[in-house]
C-alpha cells in the first residue's frame, strides 16, 4: 500500500500560462486608465473618474466604435434569454423553485414552466402544487433553459423540452462562466461514451450515456433505474474528462466540446487518471490542447 | 463540514465510486491531491506558513510570548491554538457561524500536541517556574475545500518549523522578579525542534471504506469521520544526514470521531492503521519540502510569492 503526497513550494508553481506573448490580450485592472475621456463612450465594466475612462474590473478591453466596455475575467453569471444552464434546486416555494444557478441572485423555476411527470399537458392544478417536492427537492441538480430575465437581473427558468429536466448520476465541475465558448448545441454525447452539458453559466455535467430512454414505466423503477452503480469503465472516462476541465481551466483556455475533446485525447498517454492532477500534467495536456486548436485555425 | 448541497445520485455515485476505490476525480482511497506550501509569508510574526490544498486554504502565523509557567508544570512552555473561520471561506461563517467548527479544529489540535512524545514543551523553558515561552498558534481559514484538519495540522507543523525565538542575552534578578534582555538581531535566534510534532489524518467513512483527503463533496456523504493525531519522524526535519536518531515508531497521540455515525471495531481497527501509514507518508513529504525551502533561503534563490501571483 503506497500513500501518494506531493507538496510542492510556491517557489516550484508551475506557470499555467499557454498562450504566445504576442497573442496575450492587454489585461486592465481596477481603477486603471483605459484612455483619456475624449469622445469614447463609457460601457460595461468601467466609470469615468477626473475627465479619464477607468475601468472597475478585472478584464479585457472591448471596443465597438466608441463603445469601451471591459469583460471581466472573473464573474457571476450574467444570464441571456435561450442560455443553456446547469442549476441546484436551493428551495420548494409556492409554485416554483429557486435554483442556484452562480448568478447574483437565484433563479426561479414556476410550476407553470415544467412538463409534468408523465408529459401530458393540462391545468397546473393545487395537487401539483403538493407534489412539487415529490417532483424536486432541495439539492437536486436541473438542466434548464433562460425563459426571461426580470429587472434585476435575476433569471427564469424552464423545463419544457424533454432534454431538459433533473438530472441523475455524474459528476458537476464548477469553472467561471466566461471560459464556457457559447455553441448552438450545449448538450453533448461524447464519442468516448459519456455525455455532457456545457452549462452556460460555467457548470459542466459530465454523467454516463443514458441506455435507451424510459419513458414509459412507473416512478419506483425509474428511480430503481438512476440508483443502478455505474460501471468503472464509465466512471475513469468521467474522472478523465473532470481532470482535462480543470487543466484547461488551470491555463484559462476557453471550453466546448472540441477543446475538452482534445484534452480528452491527450490526456490518453498519462494511463492512471490521478497522474493528471499534476501540475506539470495540466499544463502538458494544456499546451497540446492549444496545439492542436491552432493547427484546427490554421486549416 | 461548509454547507454543500448534493442531490441524491450524486451521493450514490460518490458512495459507488468509494467502494471501487476509485473516486470521482481518479484517485483511490490513499490517495491525498497535491498540496503547495510558503512559509515565512507573514513577515511580522516569529513564523509563519501558507498551505493550499486544492481549494483549501489555510494561512498560520505564530506568536511568541514570555509568560510564567504553571505551577505543576515549572519545566515546561505553553502553546496555545486558536481557529479563525473566515467569512471568507463561506458565507455561514459570518459572525459566529464557524465557532464551532473551530473550537473543534482548535481543541483537536491542543490534544495531539499534548503529549510529550509529540511535542517537546521543555524547549520552550527560560527559566524554571519563574519564565516560560507561550507560542501562540493563530491559524486562520481562508477557503474550505474539505479536509481542514490535515491542511491545519500541515500547515502548524510547517509554520513552527519556521518559527524563530530570540536568545535571551541577559537576565537581571531583582528580589523575585526576573528581567530578561532578549536579543535585537533578527537572526541571533534559535530554531523548534519540531520533528516529532503530531500530524492530523481525518479518515472519512464512506460505505464501508475509509478515505483520506475528502472533498466537501465527499464530507457530504459520509455520516462519520475519524481524526487521528500520529507523531512525525525526527529524521525528515533534521539538516544534515550523519545524525544518529533513535528507531522510530509513529504513535497515535490523539483520536477523535466526528458526526454521528459510527464505526465497528474491525474498521476501526483498519482505520487506525490506514491514518498511521498514512500520516507517515504525509509527515515524508512535509519534512522534504520544508528543509528543501531552508535550504533555499540559506542560499538566497527564494523569492517571496504570498498572495499575488
Amino acid at each position: 500500500m503506497t500513500e501518494h503526497v506531493s507538496i510542492r513550494l510556491a517557489s516550484e508553481r508551475v506557470n499555467h500560462c499557454v498562450s504566445s506573448s504576442n497573442d496575450t490580450p492587454r489585461f486592465y485592472t481596477p481603477g486603471e486608465v483605459i484612455s483619456g475621456m475624449q469622445d469614447f463612450m463609457r460601457g460595461h465594466g468601467t466609470y469615468v473618474e477626473e475627465d479619464c475612462l477607468k475601468s472597475s474590473v478585472a478584464g479585457v478591453m472591448q471596443k465597438v466604435n466608441k463603445l469601451i466596455c471591459v469583460r471581466p475575467l472573473k464573474s457571476r453569471y450574467v444570464g441571456e434569454i435561450g442560455d443553456v444552464v446547469v442549476g441546484r434546486v436551493l428551495e420548494v416555494q409556492q409554485k416554483r423553485w429557486k435554483v442556484e444557478t452562480n448568478s447574483r441572485l437565484d433563479s426561479v423555476l414556476q410550476l407553470s414552466s415544467v412538463n409534468l411527470p408523465g408529459g401530458e399537458l393540462r391545468r397546473r392544478s393545487a395537487e401539483d402544487e403538493q407534489m412539487m417536492r415529490k417532483h424536486l427537492k432541495e439539492g437536486d441538480l436541473i438542466s434548464a433553459e433562460v425563459q426571461s430575465v426580470f429587472t434585476d437581473g435575476s433569471l427564469s427558468l424552464h423545463t419544457r423540452s424533454l432534454k431538459y429536466g433533473k438530472l441523475a448520476q455524474g459528476v458537476l465541475v464548477k469553472v467561471f462562466p466566461s471560459l464556457i465558448k457559447r455553441r448552438k448545441n450545449h448538450f453533448h454525447n461524447l464519442p468516448c461514451g459519456v455525455s455532457m452539458i456545457i452549462g452556460n453559466n460555467g457548470f459542466i455535467w459530465i454523467s454516463p450515456k443514458p441506455q435507451g430512454m424510459m419513458v414509459d414505466g412507473n416512478e419506483d423503477e425509474i428511480i430503481n433505474y438512476e440508483m443502478q452503480p455505474v460501471d468503472s469503465t464509465d466512471r475513469e472516462i468521467i474522472a478523465r474528462l473532470k481532470n482535462c476541465i480543470a487543466a484547461l481551466v488551470a491555463s484559462k483556455m476557453m471550453l466546448d466540446d472540441t477543446s475538452i475533446m482534445f484534452a480528452f485525447e491527450e490526456s490518453l498517454k498519462y494511463e492512471e487518471v490521478k497522474e493528471l492532477l499534476d501540475p506539470e500534467a495540466m499544463l502538458d495536456i494544456a499546451f497540446l490542447t492549444q496545439h492542436r486548436l491552432n493547427n484546427i485555425m490554421e486549416e | 463540514m461548509a454547507g454543500v448541497l448534493l442531490s441524491r445520485t450524486e451521493k450514490v455515485f460518490i458512495i459507488d465510486g468509494v467502494k471501487d476505490e476509485y473516486r470521482s476525480d481518479g484517485r483511490s482511497t490513499i490517495d491525498y491531491r497535491p498540496m503547495e506550501l510558503e512559509t515565512n509569508v507573514v513577515s511580522h510574526a516569529s513564523g509563519s506558513a501558507r498551505l493550499r490544498l486544492a481549494n483549501t486554504d489555510i494561512l498560520v502565523g505564530i506568536k511568541t510570548e514570555i509568560d510564567v509557567p504553571k505551577p505543576d508544570k515549572p519545566a515546561l512552555g505553553k502553546i496555545d491554538f486558536f481557529v479563525d473561520c473566515s467569512a471568507n471561506a463561506t458565507p455561514e461563517f459570518e459572525g459566529r457561524g464557524g465557532e464551532q467548527l473551530a473550537n473543534s479544529i482548535s481543541n483537536m489540535m491542543q490534544r495531539a500536541y499534548q503529549s510529550p512524545q509529540a511535542f517537546d514543551l521543555k524547549q520552550l523553558c527560560i527559566f524554571e517556574g519563574k519564565q516560560c515561552w507561550k507560542l501562540y498558534v493563530d491559524i486562520l481559514i481562508l477557503e474550505c475545500g474539505g479536509n481542514l484538519c490535515d491542511a491545519v495540522s500541515l500547515a502548524v507543523k510547517a509554520a513552527l518549523f519556521n518559527t524563530k525565538i530570540p536568545f535571551v542575552k541577559a537576565a537581571l534578578m531583582d528580589g523575585g522578579n526576573i528581567d530578561l534582555q532578549l536579543s535585537d538581531d533578527p537572526y541571533d535566534s534559535k530554531l523548534l525542534d519540531v520533528g516529532s510534532a503530531p500530524l492530523l489524518v481525518t479518515l472519512c467513512k464512506i460505505g464501508n471504506k475509509c478515505v483520506v483527503d475528502p472533498t466537501a463533496e465527499e464530507e457530504k456523504c459520509s455520516s462519520v469521520s475519524l481524526i487521528v493525531g500520529v507523531t512525525g519522524n525526527r529524521k525528515y526535519y533534521s539538516d544534515d544526514d550523519t545524525e544518529e536518531l533513535p528507531a522510530f515508531q509513529p504513535k497515535c497521540s490523539a483520536i477523535s470521531m466526528h458526526g454521528p455515525g459510527s464505526i465497528t471495531t474491525t474498521t476501526l481497527r483498519n482505520a487506525i492503521n490506514q491514518g498511521i501509514i498514512a500520516a507517515v507518508c504525509l509527515d515524508e513529504a512535509l519534512g522534504k519540502t520544508v528543509v528543501r525551502e531552508r535550504r533555499d533561503i540559506e542560499k538566497f534563490k527564494r523569492h517571496s510569492y504570498g498572495f499575488l501571483k
